[in-house]
């Protein structure tokens, strides 16, 4: 069992509670507008547009019976993301078929100075098995595990999955579905039902909202958002995260929304708090 | 007493003049130069042959580097005074009865610290004040004790004038180690530096979550890993000066240290470096330490006169001395370079490795020194990583990996360290520039610190990449005061001006922010 894998990030300190091997994992199956990693979306169809425009020549084209393919040499590569802007598919020549073993080789160097593994995307959950195996290794060494996901993939079909899991960061990126469609090409039904699933289980950890005032009413949304999940705190603590839309790494037609301010996300968080939420962090 | 010639006296004159007539240095640090040039004319020490052509050399031929501490050592270079047993009986000699409340021990420790001498003339260590100040703490109400509390941190700042000073708390949470954090993160000052004793089994997350939040508002506390200090200093051990490990009511008498690039330079192969110039100058360098001692102890008339000495406060036979190094990087990279090899301390395997079993060699020697005087230590010295000299160009302090080549992953990097942070009792230390987003979650920083202390590091600084106060090498500075001083004003404090060397010619300022 292999999947394409982004890139791993051997200490963050942004996927998660303390110190965390994030994994990223490539392709998506929404389209969010301000997506800020649109390079994890697409999978590589060996095209080799960023052949040509490796400045460094650490891209080159193998062609077998089974098509093409880009191959990376990372002793060449200067991080330049030459080849992830040109590319006409929102994927990446710098991606690696792992299998979790392989995956959890990379994670291992890093003990003890982590406390857990973040696996995100792209959409980690279009690869349930991966992820189960990936995090019964990462049990078995004593780490946490957590997912980060969209939410479109009904959690409620994996128990085993859950079962290894500690806890999912789910995006919210809209409540009402009309929205919702507007800002990813697919509606919300199984991401609010997921949020419910999970608190239920004790194994939602925090949900997040990325504010960007150009595409969608915010303080709306938030707010019906938070009528909706202001039960479900009576099964366990969750952490609701705000997030700032930034234009780094958006995709050029929609990196010129404006950033909203800290001031408009304090009064999201002031909202929050007066409905009851008490953990709340402002990205 | 020997003789030097008239040259030297004429030369030492318009030194003097020239400190008199400076625009950048205030009245103290007037005084305190005046009287090392005083001192540079004595010859009193019996050095050993061959020291001449290691120290006293063009700056790219040194091998061996006194610190600055002079001649004829009128003190020893740091100095540990019992401020709990102060604090306990009073001073006859400060005329001060035992402290009876919170307001007593604050002053009568602002009162001592007037009086402890060092090698910078400021005191290098200012005590365990969690430990000092918490039985005093049910003696006022809790608003009191933060304001005096921070009236005393600030008051050290405005009169300490040297960030070497050093405090020190931990490993167990109190409510005077929290006051203390918190006025610190208020006040944002460079004085005192500041070390957490830290040990995951006795100090809780919330009191080392609260260091962690401090020193992203000002640099410090650094973490000291307590359990490895104890079982080599025992439990009466403190952290002074930069970050140095030494017994408490003791101290150092003296601290030279070895600038391996530049033995590296003599020696024709790494063979040649292992079995002879490096042995060569470890063994001038010992004996010079050596005659310091000799002068410190027999002649000097300190251990004697001294009122610390006299009231117990500190003890002769609590003192050692650190052998210390620095430039541990360049003598790899350049023996790499003699030999036709390509890899660089840090990176490559094998030039990582040699860098180990030069530590051994330096280990082997220094434990096969005897010094009659540092007896507390088993009559050896204390291997240090000295933390470098703002006149340092292309020399790492101790055993760091240099500026502008930190691996690319934090990862790589403290694997690195934790290969050479064991060899060092007498302190060693890395810094970190941290990422601003990591305000939000501190437990990263405290994740990697756990980790880290598993992993046999000893000590850990971080500060926000984004803070006024940093930490330059082993000691803190404002960047706000740094720039005063680049534009020619005289500033408060003596490490200032150490700072803006080390950013000139260390390149502190260009960490790779993690």
């Amino acid at each position: 069992m292999r999947v394409a894998v982004n890139k791993i990030i051997p200490f963050s300190s942004v996927d998660g509670p303390g110190n965390r091997t994030a994994v990223f994992l490539q392709g998506c199956n929404i389209n969010c507008r301000y997506c800020h990693n649109p390079e994890t979306r697409g999978m590589c169809r060996g095209c080799g547009v960023c052949v040509e425009s490796c400045p460094k020549g650490a891209l080159s084209l193998e062609t077998s019976e089974e098509g093409a393919a880009v191959v990376y040499d990372e002793t060449k590569c200067v991080s330049c993301d030459t080849c992830i802007h040109v590319c006409p598919f929102d994927s990446s020549p710098r991606t690696a078929l792992m299998s979790p073993e392989e995956v959890y080789g990379r994670v291992k160097k890093q003990i003890p100075f982590i406390r857990g593994i973040t696996v995100s995307g792209g959409e980690c959950m279009l690869h349930p098995d991966f992820l189960c195996r990936l995090f019964a290794l990462a049990k078995a060494d004593g780490l946490g595990t957590l997912i980060d996901s969209n939410g479109t993939v009904d959690f409620s079909d994996f128990p085993e999955l859950l079962s290894v899991t500690d806890g999912v960061m789910l995006d919210i990126k809209a409540f009402s579905g009309e929205d919702h469609r507007r800002i990813t090409d697919h509606d919300n039904k199984t991401v609010l039902k997921n949020a419910a699933f999970l608190a239920e289980r004790g194994k939602l950890f925090e949900v997040r909202f990325v504010i960007v005032p150009d595409l969608y009413d915010g303080e709306k949304s938030v707010r019906q958002a938070a009528a909706f999940l202001r039960p479900l705190l009576s099964f366990g603590h969750f952490r609701i995260k705000l997030i700032a839309y930034r234009s780094m790494g958006v995709r050029e037609a929609f990196s010129h929304c404006r950033t909203p301010s800290y001031e408009e996300l304090c009064a999201l968080s002031d909202m929050l708090r007066e409905q009851g939420f008490d953990d709340i962090i402002i990205i | 007493m020997r003789e030097i010639s008239m040259e030297r006296v004429e030369k030492t004159r318009e030194e003097i003049l020239s400190i008199i007539k400076s625009a950048e240095l205030t009245h103290e640090q007037k005084v305190t130069n005046l009287a090392n040039q005083a001192d540079s004319l004595l010859e009193v020490l019996d050095v050993p042959e061959g020291l001449d052509g290691l120290l006293n050399v063009p700056q790219e031929d040194k091998c061996i580097c006194d610190l600055f501490e002079g001649h004829a050592p009128v003190r020893p270079r740091y100095i540990v005074p019992d401020y709990a047993k102060f604090l306990r009986e009073g001073s006859a000699f400060l005329q001060l009865p035992p402290a009876q409340d919170l307001q007593e021990a604050l002053d009568f420790l602002l009162i001592m610290y007037r009086h402890v001498p060092s090698v910078t003339n400021f005191p290098v260590y200012l005590g365990q004040l969690d430990d000092l100040l918490e039985p005093y703490m049910d003696t006022v109400d809790e608003a009191s004790a933060k304001k005096m509390i921070k009236m005393f941190m600030r008051h050290i700042d405005r009169t300490v004038l040297d960030s070497f000073a050093h405090a020190d708390i931990g490993p167990s949470p109190s409510r005077a180690g929290a006051l203390i954090m918190e006025a610190e993160s208020e006040l944002e000052d460079a004085v005192p530096n500041i070390s957490l004793k830290y040990d995951p089994e006795i100090t809780d997350d919330a009191f080392a979550l609260l260091a962690v939040d401090c020193a992203l508002h000002c640099a410090k506390p650094s973490f000291a890993n307590h359990r490895m200090f104890v079982k080599e200093l025992t439990e009466d051990y403190v952290l002074a000066s930069c970050y140095n490990g030494l017994p408490l009511a003791g101290g150092s008498y003296t601290l030279c240290r070895l600038i391996l690039g530049g033995i590296a330079k003599r020696a024709k192969s790494i063979e040649d470096f292992k079995n002879k110039q490096l042995p060569y100058v470890m063994d001038i360098m010992a004996r010079y330490m050596d005659a310091r001692i000799k002068f410190e102890v027999e002649e000097s008339g300190f251990f004697e006169n001294n009122f610390l000495a006299k009231e117990g406060l500190i003890q002769r036979d609590r003192f050692t001395a650190m052998f210390g190094l620095v430039g541990l990087a360049e003598a790899v990279n350049i023996l790499f370079e003699k030999e036709g090899r390509s890899g660089r301390f840090g990176h490559d395997e094998a030039a990582t490795q040699l860098g180990v079993e030069i530590m051994d060699i330096i280990w082997d020697f220094n434990e096969s020194h005897v010094n009659p005087y540092c007896e507390i230590t088993g009559g050896h010295f204390l291997l240090h990583a000295q933390v470098g000299i703002a006149e340092d160009v292309g020399i790492s302090p101790g055993t760091r990996i240099p500026i502008g080549e930190e691996p690319e992953e934090l990862i790589d990097h403290l694997l690195v360290l934790s290969k050479f942070h064991r060899y060092f009792p007498s302190g060693t230390g890395d810094i970190f520039p941290i990422d601003l987003t990591v305000h939000k979650n501190p437990e990263y920083v405290l994740d990697i610190v756990k980790g880290a202390f598993q992993k046999e590091l000893r000590y850990l600084s971080f500060y926000s990449g984004d803070s006024d106060v940093i930490r330059v090498t082993g000691y803190l500075v404002k960047r706000s005061e740094l720039e005063k001083l680049d534009s020619g004003q005289a500033v408060l404090q003596d490490t200032t001006a150490l700072g803006l060397g080390a950013a000139k010619n260390g390149h502190i300022l260009e960490r790779k922010v993690r």
